[in-house]
């Protein structure tokens, strides 16, 4: 069953009076549960598509819909919510605040829950748990590697519990021994809770542990390979 | 009261910035209540007066005097009940730096006239049986560290010589817009040692109904009218009004300079507010990403704003009200009775108010409207 539909969609830019268009007439489908990553070059429109799908952008023309819910019809209060419940977002640098501990960071989504603190608490330290990091729950950013900090933003995308969890390039700012905790890591979010991810990378390592690998260039699809490897 | 850890975090960011900037705050406001306690403080002097009293000056002016001869043509005139009259002796103690007041009064029927000057009964007898007494308000004991009984010599300015009094009484007024930093001794005596010239600076008297007073005012000047030294006589308040506009146009200074410190410290304010939401753009976009609405990111940055400048006040409003009122502040008696009012500290407080949506306002603003992918593409 299809978790995320994209109809139709182009999408243009207006830069110093130049329109460029990144996308013109893109339908894909991604599965519910599924594992995607999105390669391409740079300017290929992965990151744009992300956003989309994210509801932080919208289509020029075009429906983006995800789990029924046609995000780019939304108000932005609407996304805001929308966005709260069901997305989680990974970014290549991390982006946690830096004022915040390794707690109140993955709290953050909880805020706009009407969980109470108790719950909050109890949330926050499985999500933690999961991404093997509930002994740093006071430690500041400043106080983390690299890889855990990434693993605490993985933390706060998933706390939520959305069905959805997009990340932006989570390993490109890494080393390869956290690049793999990573990426194990996402392996077994999609796998044992069943979390529908999609990745945008330029990784060969993580695309290969994707199902799916869908090649952009200029905004079109040049191919899709499975897991095994043959082009689909 | 979940966003509070959020807001605590974010003013904790940069604390010496935070604490500058509500130290500035706290500043104005305290320089502004000042300000406007001096404009208060003199206007409330302004309005003091009996309806029920008048006083008689010189036609001419102030500083020229009156027979003292006149007190009974005054007394026998419809409606008048008591009389009384006092001169400026400008004298002054020891190095002369601290300015206080001095009257020569006489004594019984001055004391009769204003009943807001509460004097203990066996100090006023021993005050009126002592032609060379002085009677001394109750701020002005405390801060030469007299005592009754003691003589004190004060150095004539108008009247030259050294003038020796004995310390009979304290005077603690009952209306705080009565000067209490003032010496009053017998007009008899400086009337003795000035050669009996029987002259006095004005008199004060007290009418049967407030609603005469117009009617015996006019009397009484038609009556003096051809004399030597004709009168002008009116409300004891328009009196008093006369010494504060000697100030000049002193309330439109202190508000005029209220108000560009205010302004200033405004211009402080929103720039830290400015500089510290413009270092959080990347900051913002991340919480919309993870779903704070744009109304949420407003309401924060605005909640930092107000928890600065509302902190800042209460501070500086406090403080202005507390430390006028634990030293007894009063400009060395220039300023009886200053003390921050009610009314200021709500001025006050809709000055904060406004400084707050001033400095908060467009930062919060440039939060919500923040377009998310333009943020992170900047950063990313």
């Amino acid at each position: 069953m299809a978790l995320v539909e994209i109809r139709d969609v182009h999408k243009s830019f207006s830069r110093d009076a130049e329109r460029i268009d990144v996308f013109s007439g893109l339908s894909m489908d991604i599965e519910q549960g599924s594992f995607t990553a999105l390669m391409g070059p740079s300017g290929s429109g992965k990151s744009t598509l992300l956003n989309l799908v994210a509801g932080l952008d919208r289509p020029t023309s075009g429906t983006v819909q995800v789990g029924g819910a046609e995000v780019s019809a939304m108000s932005a209060g609407q996304l805001a919510a929308w966005r709260a419940a069901n997305v989680g977002f990974v970014f290549q640098q991390f982006n946690l605040l830096p004022v915040l501990t390794a707690f109140q960071n993955v709290e953050l989504p909880l805020l706009l829950t009407r969980l109470s603190r108790r719950e909050r608490d109890e949330r926050v330290r499985i999500a933690l748990g999961v991404v093997g990091l509930d002994d740093r729950l006071r430690h500041y950013p400043r106080q983390l590697s690299g890889g855990q900090e990434q693993r605490v933003a993985i933390a706060r995308a998933i706390v939520a519990d959305p069905t959805l969890v997009l990340l932006d390039e989570p390993t490109g700012q890494l080393d390869a021994r956290s690049s793999q905790e990573v990426l194990a890591l996402l392996g077994r979010l999609n796998e044992e809770f069943g979390k529908t991810i999609v990745v945008v990378t330029h990784d060969p390592q993580v695309a290969a542990r994707a199902q799916r690998q869908l090649h952009l260039d200029k905004g079109t699809f040049i191919e899709q390979a499975s897991a095994a490897g043959a082009a689909v | 009261m979940r966003f509070v850890g959020l807001l605590r975090a974010n003013l904790g960011r940069h604390k010496r910035r935070t604490l500058l900037t509500m130290a500035s705050v706290a500043l104005a406001l305290f320089l502004f209540a000042s300000l406007r306690t001096v404009v208060t403080t003199l206007h409330a002097a302004s309005q003091f007066g009996s309806a029920r009293r008048l006083v008689t000056t010189n036609a001419t002016g102030l500083v020229f005097p009156l027979p003292v001869a006149y007190a009974n043509r005054i007394a026998a005139s419809p409606g008048v009940e008591k009389v009384s009259w006092a001169n400026w002796f400008g004298g002054r103690y020891g190095d002369g730096k601290r300015f206080f007041a001095t009257f020569a009064v006489d004594a019984k029927s001055y004391l009769d006239l204003y009943p807001e000057m509460s004097v203990p009964q066996d100090q006023k007898e021993a005050f009126l049986a002592d032609r060379s007494g002085a009677l001394i308000g109750r701020r002005l004991l405390d801060v030469f560290g007299w005592r009754v009984g003691q003589n004190i010599t004060l150095q004539g300015t108008i009247y030259p010589g050294d003038w020796t009094f004995t310390v009979r009484g304290v005077y603690t007024p009952t209306d705080k817009s009565i000067n209490d930093d003032a010496v009053m001794f017998h007009w008899q005596y400086l009337d003795e040692r000035t050669g009996r010239q029987g002259t006095t600076g004005w008199y004060i008297f007290g009418i049967d109904s407030a609603q005469n007073a117009p009617r015996i005012g006019k009397a009484i000047d038609e009556g003096f009218r051809n004399s030597s030294a004709p009168t002008k006589t009116g409300t004891e308040q328009s009196f008093n009004a006369s010494f504060a506009t000697m100030w000049g146009n002193v309330s439109l200074l202190m508000n005029t300079i209220g108000m560009a410190v205010v302004f200033a410290i405004l211009l402080v304010a929103a720039n830290a507010m400015m500089m510290s939401a413009r270092e959080r753009g990347r900051e913002v976009a991340v919480l919309k990403t993870i779903g704070f609405s744009d109304r949420r990111l407003f309401a924060l940055v605005l909640a930092e704003a107000g928890f600065i400048t509302i902190t800042g006040a209460a501070i500086g409003l406090g403080a202005a009200k507390v430390l006028y009122r634990a030293t007894n502040f009063s400009a060395g008696g220039m300023l009886p009775g200053f003390d921050v009012t009610a009314s200021t500290l709500g001025v006050g407080a809709l000055v904060a108010l406004f400084l707050m949506l001033a400095s908060g306002v467009v930062p919060a603003v440039r939060a919500a409207r923040l377009p998310v992918v333009a943020a992170l593409r900047n950063v990313e």
